[in-house]
C-alpha cells in the first residue's frame, strides 16, 4: 500500500475536521475499553496469562528459525506448501503465480493485514484477476477504495448512513429507494451478494492470526465466520502471514487466543476460531485440494536482536489503539498506512522507513495507557522514545526543537546562573501578566497559546524565596 | 523499619518557575509530618524533555547532576509524578550500563518519591490538618499513575480535608495531552486531547480540579480558561497544605476585572 505518512500533519488536520469520524471515535474510544477491562476483571488469571504470553512469543523469536522450520516440515507433510517471500513484491508475485495456476477468475478473501501490506487487492486487480473482500467492514472499504481505519474493525470510521450510500452506488440491479435504515439490513444485503461470490470463487486468499509449529496448523479468528467460507469453499487456499506469527504448540495457541478476544473487543473468545492444517484429505467432507502459505518477512528478520524486537509479540488484538488518546483523535486513516495506534507507529517506520515516517514516533504524549493494556507487555513508550533517540542521532529532529532543547540543557546544567536569570525572568513575565495571571498570546508559544491561554508565573522562583528565607541547603 | 525523616525537595522546574507556593506547601507537608526539608541548591530540571526527545547526552549529563546534588539524604520527594517516574524508572535505564553512575542511579532511584505517595506509602501519614469548602475533581496524571501507582493516595488525603468533597471525572486516567513537548509540536492533536479532559472536568460540575503534576495542570488550566470556564486548578500539596488561598492557576490577583 502506498504510504501517506509524510503528510501526516496534513492527514491530522483533515482527520480533527471531520464531525462524522469523531462521532465514530468517541463511540469506540468509550465502547471497548469498558468491554476489554470487565473481560480481564472476570478471569483472575488474566495477569498471568499476559506473562505466560509475553514469555511465549519471547521463546519464539529467541528461537525463530526454528519454528519456522518445523512449521515448514508439517505444512510439507500435511501436504500443503510454505512459500518463502522476502519482500512485499515477493508475495505478490507468489500469490499472483497461485491465482493464475488455478486459472482463478475470482478471489475470495478475509480480513488480512498482511493482505493490507502486500496491497494484494490491486495487484490481482491489475492482472484481471477480482478480488473480493468477505469481511464486512473490509468489503465496505474495499467499494469504497479506502484503507482499514483499524486494524480489527476497518470501518470503523463510518457511519451506517455512509455504508447505506455506499451499498447504494455499488450494488446494481437492487431498487434504488430501498429501505437501508437498520444496520440488520445491510448486513443481509451484503450477505445475500457476498454468498454468490463465495460459491463462485476460484482461490480463498487469507491471513493467519497464528501459525502452528507443532501441526502446521493456521489459527483464523473471526466473528463473521467469513474467514471459515474462504477458506473452505474454493480449490485453492493461499495464507498470507508473516514470520513472527508462529507458535510453537497447540497449547501455546490458547494461551494466546485467551489473552487475544478479551483484550481485543471484550469477548471471552470469538465466535469462530478455527485450526486448519493442510488441504482437504480423502476422508474430509470438504476444504481445498490446495494449501499454500507464503510467509513474509517484509523487514521483520531485521527486527530481530534489535530495540524493536518486542514488537514482534504483537499479536494485532487492537487494544492499543482502542486506548490510545492520540488514536481517539485522529482515527487510523492519519498514520498513513496498513497499521495504526501505538502499534503502528513503532511498526511502520520500521517497515517503510524512519525517513518516511519521522512524525510518527513524535505524535505521542507517551502516556503509557496502551503499553497498560497490551495483551503481550509490549513496551511501546520505550519504543518510541528509541525512535526518537535515533532520530537525534541522525539529526533528523527538527531544527527548532534541537535548539531549543540545547539551550534549555545549557542552563539546565549551570544551576548558578539559572537560577540568577530564571527569578530574573519569572518576575518579569509576571509583571507583564499583571493582574490577570496568564497569556492568551506569546511570541514563539503559538504551538501553546493556539489553543489555551498560558499561566503566567507567581514571580519570585522558589530558588529565591527559599534563599531569603534562609532555607536549610 | 525507621522512616527517612531527612528529606531533600526536587523542587521540579515548573514549580521553581511558575508555580513556586505548590514548593512551600509541599514542604510544609514534609515538615508536618516531621521532616526536615533541605533544598540543594544545584538542581534545575530532571532532563525528561532532552530524554523524552531522544537527547540522552544531554539528558544522562543533568542526571548525573542530580544524581550528585541529591546524594546522601534518606529521601528525595518531588511534587510531581513525572519528575520523579523520570528519576526512578528512567535515570536507571540511561545509566543502565554504566559501572559507575549505573549503581549512583539505582540508589537516587530507590530514595526518590513523589510527594503524596512519599506521605501516604512511606510515611503511612493518615490525614492532614486542612480545609477547603468546595467539591474537587482529581486528574491522575500518567506517569504518576502508571509508572508509580499513584491513584489512591491523594485520594486517601483529600478525604481528611475538612469540607472538601471529592467528584469523579469520567476519563480521569486519560491523558490530558500535555505530553511535555508533545503540546507545542502536535498542538492539533494536544488542543484536542485537551479540550475532552476540560470538558470531562467542567461535566462533574466541580469547582477545582486537582492534580499532582504542575505541567497537566497548566495544560488543563490554560485550556479551562480560553473556554471561560470558571473553573479553578491547583496543584493537590495546596489544598492539603491548607495553602489555597493564593490565585489559581492561571489566574491572578485580578480574576474577573475583565
Ligand atoms: S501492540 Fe499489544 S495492544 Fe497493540 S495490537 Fe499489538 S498486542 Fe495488541
Amino acid at each position: 500500500m502506498e504510504s501517506t505518512t509524510r503528510a501526516f500533519n496534513d492527514n491530522v488536520r483533515r482527520a480533527i475536521g471531520d464531525a462524522g469520524l469523531r462521532r465514530s471515535l468517541d463511540k469506540l474510544g468509550h465502547g471497548f475499553p469498558v468491554k476489554r477491562r470487565l473481560a480481564a476483571e472476570r478471569l483472575p488469571e488474566f495477569e498471568t496469562l499476559r506473562d505466560e504470553a509475553r514469555d511465549i512469543k519471547n521463546h519464539v523469536l529467541a528461537n525463530l528459525d526454528t519454528y519456522l522450520a518445523a512449521f515448514e516440515a508439517k505444512v510439507t507433510e500435511t501436504g500443503g506448501q510454505v512459500h518463502w517471500a522476502r519482500d512485499a513484491a515477493e508475495a505478490r508475485d507468489i500469490i499472483l503465480a497461485v491465482c493464475r495456476d488455478a486459472s482463478a477468475r475470482t478471489v475470495t478473501k478475509s480480513k488480512s493485514m498482511i493482505g493490507e501490506e502486500l496491497a494484494i487487492n490491486d495487484h490481482l486487480e491489475a492482472h484481471g484477476i477480482q478480488p473480493i473482500e468477505t469481511d464486512l467492514g473490509e468489503y465496505i472499504i474495499q467499494l469504497r477504495h479506502e484503507p482499514p481505519a483499524h486494524i480489527l474493525a476497518p470501518a470503523i470510521h463510518l457511519s451506517k448512513e455512509q455504508v447505506a450510500d455506499t451499498f447504494r452506488a455499488s450494488h446494481d440491479g437492487l431498487p434504488r429507494d430501498r429501505d437501508l435504515e437498520a444496520p440488520e439490513t445491510l448486513l443481509k444485503e451484503a450477505r445475500a451478494i457476498l454468498r454468490e461470490k463465495f460459491l463462485a470463487a476460484d482461490v480463498g486468499l487469507t491471513g493467519a492470526n497464528m501459525l502452528v509449529a507443532e501441526t502446521g496448523s493456521i489459527v483464523l479468528v473471526t466473528n463473521e465466520g467469513n474467514a471459515d467460507l474462504t477458506q473452505t469453499l474454493p480449490r485453492v487456499q493461499v495464507v498470507m502471514a508473516s514470520l513472527e506469527k508462529v507458535v510453537p504448540t497447540l497449547e501455546d495457541a490458547t494461551t494466546l487466543l485467551r489473552v487475544l478476544a478479551r483484550s481485543a473487543t471484550g469477548q471471552e473468545q470469538s465466535v469462530y476460531t478455527t485450526f486448519t492444517t493442510g488441504p482437504k484429505r480423502a476422508e474430509d467432507p470438504d476444504g481445498p485440494d490446495a494449501f499454500h502459505v507464503v510467509l513474509l518477512d517484509n523487514g521483520r528478520s531485521g527486527m530481530v536482536g534489535g530495540d524493536f524486537q518486542d514488537m514482534l509479540r504483537c499479536i494485532r488484538c487492537g487494544a492499543c489503539l482502542n486506548h490510545c488518546p492520540v488514536y481517539a483523535t485522529i482515527g487510523g486513516h492519519a498514520y498513513g498506512w496498513v497499521y495504526s495506534g501505538p502499534m503502528g507507529k513503532v511498526l511502520i517506520p520500521n517497515l517503510i522507513g524512519m525517513e518516511t515516517a519521522k512524525d510518527l514516533p513524535n505524535a505521542s504524549s507517551l502516556c503509557g495507557r496502551c503499553e497498560e493494556v497490551c495483551p503481550m507487555r509490549i513496551p511501546l513508550p520505550r519504543m518510541l522514545r528509541d525512535w526518537r533517540r535515533r532520530q537525534f542521532a541522525a539529526g533528523q529532529t527538527g531544527i527548532i526543537a534541537r535548539w531549543a532543547l540545547k539551550s534549555w540543557a545549557f542552563w539546565a546544567r549551570r544551576p548558578g546562573l539559572y537560577h540568577f536569570f530564571a527569578d530574573i525572568k519569572m518576575r518579569s513575565l509576571a509583571a507583564a501578566a499583571g493582574r490577570r495571571g496568564r497569556f492568551r498570546s506569546m511570541v514563539m508559544a503559538g504551538g501553546w497559546t493556539g489553543s489555551r491561554d498560558l499561566p503566567a508565573p507567581q514571580g519570585r522562583t522558589f530558588q529565591a524565596q527559599w534563599d531569603a528565607r534562609g532555607g536549610k541547603r | 523499619m525507621e522512616k527517612p525523616r531527612d528529606v531533600a525537595l526536587f523542587v521540579t522546574c515548573l514549580v521553581d518557575l511558575m508555580r513556586p507556593s505548590v514548593g512551600f506547601a509541599a514542604v510544609k507537608l514534609l515538615q508536618d509530618a516531621g521532616c526536615t526539608v533541605t533544598v540543594p541548591r544545584a538542581q534545575t530540571c530532571c532532563g525528561q524533555p532532552a530524554y523524552n526527545a531522544g537527547d540522552e547526552a544531554d539528558a544522562a549529563a543533568i542526571a548525573r547532576q542530580v544524581i550528585a546534588a541529591f546524594q546522601g539524604f534518606a529521601a528525595v520527594v518531588a511534587p510531581s509524578g513525572s519528575c520523579a517516574g523520570m528519576i526512578k524508572e528512567h535515570y536507571p535505564r540511561l545509566f543502565a550500563d554504566d559501572p559507575e553512575w549505573g549503581p549512583r542511579a539505582r540508589d537516587l532511584a530507590a530514595r526518590t518519591h513523589e510527594l503524596v505517595s512519599f506521605l501516604r506509602d512511606v510515611l503511612a501519614v493518615e490525614g492532614v490538618d486542612a480545609a477547603f469548602d468546595g467539591t474537587v475533581t482529581y486528574h491522575d496524571s500518567c506517569s504518576g499513575l502508571r509508572e508509580l501507582g499513584i491513584k489512591a493516595q491523594p485520594r486517601a488525603l483529600l478525604a481528611t480535608v475538612a469540607g472538601l468533597t471529592l467528584t469523579e471525572a469520567e476519563d480521569s486516567e486519560v491523558c490530558c495531552g500535555f505530553g511535555g513537548l508533545f503540546c507545542v509540536k502536535y498542538p492539533d492533536i494536544s488542543g484536542q486531547m485537551v479540550d475532552n479532559k476540560a470538558k470531562a472536568v467542567e461535566a462533574t460540575g466541580a469547582g477545582t480540579l486537582l492534580g499532582g503534576d504542575m505541567g497537566c495542570l497548566m495544560n488543563i488550566g490554560g485550556r479551562l480558561k480560553r473556554r471561560g470556564s470558571p473553573v479553578q486548578v491547583r496543584h493537590v500539596a495546596e489544598v492539603l497544605a491548607g495553602m489555597a488561598d493564593v490565585p489559581a492557576i492561571g489566574e491572578g490577583p485580578g480574576e474577573g476585572e475583565d
